[in-house]
Formats: structure tokens, sequence, C-alpha cells
């Protein structure tokens, strides 16, 4: 058996193939990374984060029957300590934060209704852009974080991230349609002002 | 929904990432589509809404690296140095 995308040997690395966990961690440890820092918005944690999820994929190699691809396993494991994380740190979290935590069940109905698509294309490319981008992912409940990272980011199928999460089909759409929901509303209301700055 | 029946702006909200993802039938396009020209607070948030899921996507198409340091670091706490490939 092995790893289809990227050729690792699943054989080799159950018998404990130290050569082959080491293209294992160069194959992943960049997607894992990028992860593991939108989940957390910093650099020390998602190094935490993608140094436990390889220990953890060297302990629990054997228990892994490739039901899953490899890369969703990983991805798996790495979700699993990334939302750990974050669920440590919520005692330093704010009380805007915990609203947002208890309204993650409700499809917002939009309130932005500005069309910004006809900025033009510079303005999406900008440093403050790209920061805009990563403060709204960073403001999503954390449930939903991972649902969007793992779907819309790192391009998982909506099997393949209900696999990673443990979560039906059903709830991962739902949980999807939820976030860029609310990313839609985030980013019309910087893109909007932007839109507003530019006539101006 | 049957072919004369228009979706509500609630109905069409709850079919909206499968509708971007290209997942509805060819029927139920045709009424959203049918729904937007008249309605514009719709048509702004689907292209808004594409638009807000292209823009996440492009920033994933840079390939996804760490640092140097952190690769270092990484294979040495993994006790794996031995086997890095340079």
């Amino acid at each position: 058996m092995s790893d289809g995308q990227n050729d690792i040997s699943i054989e080799a690395l159950r018998s404990g193939d130290k050569h082959e966990f080491a293209r294992m961690v160069d194959t992943y440890s960049g997607p894992l990374y990028r992860l593991a820092l939108k989940m957390l918005g910093n650099e020390p944690d998602a190094q935490d984060v993608l140094q436990n999820t390889f220990l953890k994929a060297f302990q629990h190699i054997r228990e892994f029957e490739g039901r899953s691809k490899l890369s969703t396993w990983l991805y798996r494991i790495a979700s699993n300590e990334a939302l750990m994380m974050v669920r440590k740190r919520r005692p330093e979290t704010n009380f805007t934060d915990t609203v947002q935590e208890q309204d993650e069940d409700q499809i917002l109905d939009p309130v932005q209704f500005t069309d910004w698509c006809c900025l033009p294309e510079e303005e999406f490319l900008t440093s403050e852009s790209r920061a805009a981008l990563d403060r709204a992912v960073q403001r999503l409940p954390e449930t939903l974080r991972i649902v969007f990272i793992l779907r819309d980011i790192e391009g998982l199928s909506i099997q393949e991230t209900s696999q990673a999460l443990n979560l039906s089909e059903s709830a991962v759409k739902t949980r999807l349609l939820r976030a860029r929901l609310r990313l839609r509303e985030e980013l019309s209301s910087y893109f909007g002002e932007r839109l507003d700055h530019l006539k101006k | 929904m049957s072919e004369n029946e228009q979706p509500t702006c609630q109905t069409l909200l709850c079919l909206l990432s499968d509708y971007v993802d290209g997942e509805l039938s060819e029927e139920l396009c045709r009424e959203i589509e049918r729904h937007t020209a008249g309605c514009d607070n719709c048509r702004v948030v689907i292209d808004t809404l594409r638009k807000t899921i292209s823009l996440y996507r492009a920033s994933a198409a840079e390939p996804a690296e760490i640092s140097t340091e952190t690769r270092d670091h990484l294979f040495k706490t993994l006790n794996l140095e031995d086997y890095m490939q340079h």
C-alpha cells in the first residue's frame, strides 16, 4: 500500500523505516504548518502543532488502516492538535469571541450588500488586504474555522473534510456555509470601505 | 421545487454553498438565476461569496513551505536528523 499522491510506502512507515518517515515529514510539513498557522495565528503555536502531529503520527502509524488517504489522516491529527491548542488558550480570549462561539450554529442573514467585486485586482493583492483575509479567518469560531481551512484553503473534498474531522458530510456542508457567509460579511465590510475610499 | 416556483431569498441562502460549488441540479440553478435576475441583493451576495472563496483559494495556491530553521528544529525533535535530505 502506498500514499497515492506522493508514493510514500505505508508498509515502510509501519515497519519503522526512518527514511520513509523523513520523506513523509518533508512532504506534508508545509500544508500542515499552514493549517496550524491559519488556525492559531502565531508561529510558535503552529510549530508546536506541527511537531505534535508528527510525534502522534509516529506513535500511531500501526493503527492507520488506509481507509482514508495518508494526507487526510495527518490532517485529522493536526486538526485535533490545533483545536486542542485553541481550546487551551480560551481563558485568554475576549468577550466578543465568547459571543461568537455561542452563535456559531446560526446562519447569519446577509447584511452587507455592497458589490466590491469590481475593485481593481491589485486591491486584493496588497499586504493590507491579505492581513484582512487572515484576520477574518481568525475571527471565525474554531469549529467553523477548521472546516473552512480544510475545505477552501487546503482543498480537501467534503468527504475528506468529514473524515478528517469525524463529522457527517451534511455537518461539514452546514459549517462550511456558515463560515463562508461570515467571511463574506467581514470582507464586504473591509472591501466596501476600500471601494468608498477609491470613489472619493 | 416546481418549475414555476421561485426560491425565496431565505431558501437561496441555504443552497448557496452547493450553488457556488456547482453541485446543484441544472433545474435548481435555473430557478436561482431567475430569482437573482430580479433580486439585486441576492445577486450581490452570490457574486461576493464567489469572490470571497476565490481570494482564499488564491492565497493558498502559493506553495506551503516551512522555514529552514523550523525544518531543522522539527527533524531534530523527531530524531530524524540523519535522514534529512538537503
